[in-house]
């Protein structure tokens, strides 16, 4: 089983962006849960949200605390939570920055991955909002989740038009990242 | 068809598919979702059925006692300060002998105000006469709502009942569910067809005033429904499994309890945590094993008595606590084997309350203190588990 832990500000989109890693492994065929760390959230104050992927059917419910995964979609936050707590050593940070990697000071022995889906939201969707961004890295980076199944995911969300530029941008994190 | 899907939809689509005649519910977290999808529905067309919009949960569960009593199948929804406006009304449904059914979705009762998942509500109905079956997972959840309208409706029991579901936990979680199929559920649970109604041709009273010459004969008789009601609850149970494939067991089910030394009993969406819990104690060669509680009233003793009778040691872990004496469950379970040869001890935990995460780490800690009462004996009885004593000190300002 893979544990993913997000950390967004209220507003940004991490608990859709968890839905929809949760759609996305499904169509993966493989087994998938997301939920957010409930509360009372206001716009902008920082939020967490968690998904599991695993060959069997999930049972356990608490929230996660050794994450495999942890997607940070705002850089700003790395001054007020301990994003990377628990992130377990072989596992893989992916933080939404246009700064270096070793500039972050980050305490964890896990990999660190860096995308500045700022730029890509803001070129590909017109807003800077990088939830769906992050995911194509998370694909990209992790392997965790096919790039189709992610397509299909968003497209089962976002319609039209958005769900087109939706598509471009997670492209454009996942080559981003690959590479 | 299997789709990943929130807790809420699933459970508003499982109401759809038992195609009531009324719907009668107030919005209040973490139950909202279900509310607004139903709604969604009705207002779609794909829900057939009379919407009343009210003010109030007092409110809903009345309008559904005259809805019901004229013949209707009815749903309602609620949590919490909800469920506690809706107290009186509880008991004048089951003492009417209306089988409405109602998704409890469990949360705490304030204050303080928390608007996180415990027991305490559904705990606090629990004499009010009502069926309360709780749910493991959202497809349980799902699945025991035709369960439960079949099992409510039936001649013999006549009594409303609640599906028990964790707020946020099950319903705000995205997984994947197999959805139901109308016709097999209409298959499955074929319309109500009351043998009294409220009808102004043929006028009949219902809840009418009961001298004490009356009062206890009514009392019996909805006692006797209850107790039949285990027996329904466990046909009904195989009866669904035939159909649809998914089966979870009677009354209560078993989870590694072959040999098992010590014996967790608990209930709702920790099961699935325990489960994990058991999994890795086991392979480490601790003999634990897990009893699941699905029908909380009626209270399924002579099944426990089977399931726990080679334990050597007994905890449970619940959701709620009597303030003034322990936990519920905990009592239950102690009074149901006084009058029988089990002697295993028996201590309670009191977890989960107001929302406290409750992890594989939590359930570890009660094994390995429960452990302890085979070589030391009890030292509590009863639990609050995880009380964070630092803040318990003066001058404690912490988070």
């Amino acid at each position: 089983m893979k544990e993913i832990r997000f950390h967004g500000r209220g507003g940004q989109g991490a608990v859709t962006a968890a839905e929809l890693i949760a759609i996305a492994a499904f169509e993966d065929k493989k087994y998938s849960q997301a939920f957010p760390a409930f509360g009372v959230e206001r716009r902008g104050a920082p939020v967490m949200a968690f998904a599991r992927i695993a060959s069997e059917p999930i049972r356990i419910r608490s929230q996660v605390y050794e994450p495999d995964y942890v997607i940070v979609q705002d850089v700003t936050l790395l001054e007020v939570v301990d994003v990377a707590s628990g992130l377990k050593a072989e596992g893989m940070i992916i933080i939404n920055t246009d700064r270096d990697a070793k500039n972050l000071k980050l305490k964890t022995k896990a990999e660190v991955v860096i995308i500045d889906a700022t730029r890509i939201a803001l070129e590909k969707l017109g807003r800077p909002i990088v939830n769906t961004t992050m995911l194509g890295a998370f694909c990209g980076a992790t392997g965790e989740i096919s790039l189709d199944s992610m397509n299909k995911a968003i497209l089962s969300r976002f319609s039209g038009a958005l769900g087109e530029k939706n598509l471009a941008a997670i492209k454009t994190a996942y080559e981003g990242v690959s590479s | 068809m299997m789709k990943v899907v929130e807790g809420s939809y699933g459970i508003a689509d499982a109401v759809r598919c038992c195609s009531p005649d009324v719907i009668s519910v107030y919005p209040i977290t973490p139950q909202t979702h279900i509310v607004e999808h139903l709604s969604e529905f009705v207002a779609n067309g794909k829900l057939d059925c009379e919407y009343i919009n009210v003010e109030s949960e007092f409110s809903s569960l009345s309008s559904l006692i005259g809805a019901s009593a004229a013949g209707a199948r009815t749903y309602t929804s609620t949590t919490s300060q909800g469920l506690a406006l809706m107290f009186e009304v509880l008991f004048n449904v089951s003492g009417m002998r209306l089988p409405i059914v109602m998704t409890t979705v469990n949360r705490a009762l304030s204050a303080p105000l928390s608007i996180w998942n415990d027991q305490q509500d559904a705990m606090a109905a629990r004499e009010a006469g009502w069926i309360q079956i709780y749910a493991e997972n959202v497809q349980e959840a799902m699945d025991l709502t035709p369960q439960l309208f079949k099992i409510s409706e039936d001649p013999e029991i006549l009594t409303p009942s609640m599906v028990c579901m964790d707020g946020f936990i099950l319903t705000h979680v995205y997984e994947p569910v197999e959805f139901l199929d109308i016709e097999k559920v209409r298959e499955f649970l074929p319309p109500y067809r009351p043998e009294y109604v409220l009808d102004p041709k043929d006028p009949k009273t219902f809840g009418a005033f009961a001298d004490p010459s009356w009062f206890t004969e009514f009392r019996y008789l909805q006692y006797q429904a209850m107790e039949r009601a285990k027996k329904k609850i466990e046909k009904v149970s195989k009866e669904f499994e035939e159909i649809f494939g998914r089966g979870y067991g009677g009354l209560i089910d078993t989870y590694s309890m072959d040999d098992a030394e010590v014996a967790l009993v608990t209930m709702g969406s920790v099961v699935g945590t325990a489960k994990e819990a058991v999994d890795e104690l086991r392979s480490e060669g601790v003999k634990v094993g897990l009893v699941k509680i699905r029908s909380y009233r009626p209270f399924p003793e002579e099944e426990l008595k089977i399931a726990l009778k080679d334990a050597r040691v007994i905890a449970t872990i619940e959701k709620d606590v009597s303030i003034g004496y322990e936990s519920a469950l905990l009592t239950d379970l102690k009074g149901a084997f006084y009058n029988s040869p089990i002697r295993a001890p028996i201590v309670g935990f009191a977890a989960g309350l107001g929302g406290r995460d409750i992890g594989i780490k939590q359930i570890r800690k009660i094994v390995e203190k429960t452990s302890r009462v085979l070589d030391a004996g009890i030292e509590a009885e009863f639990e609050i588990f995880d009380v964070k004593q630092e803040c318990l000190q003066e001058g404690y300002h912490g988070r």
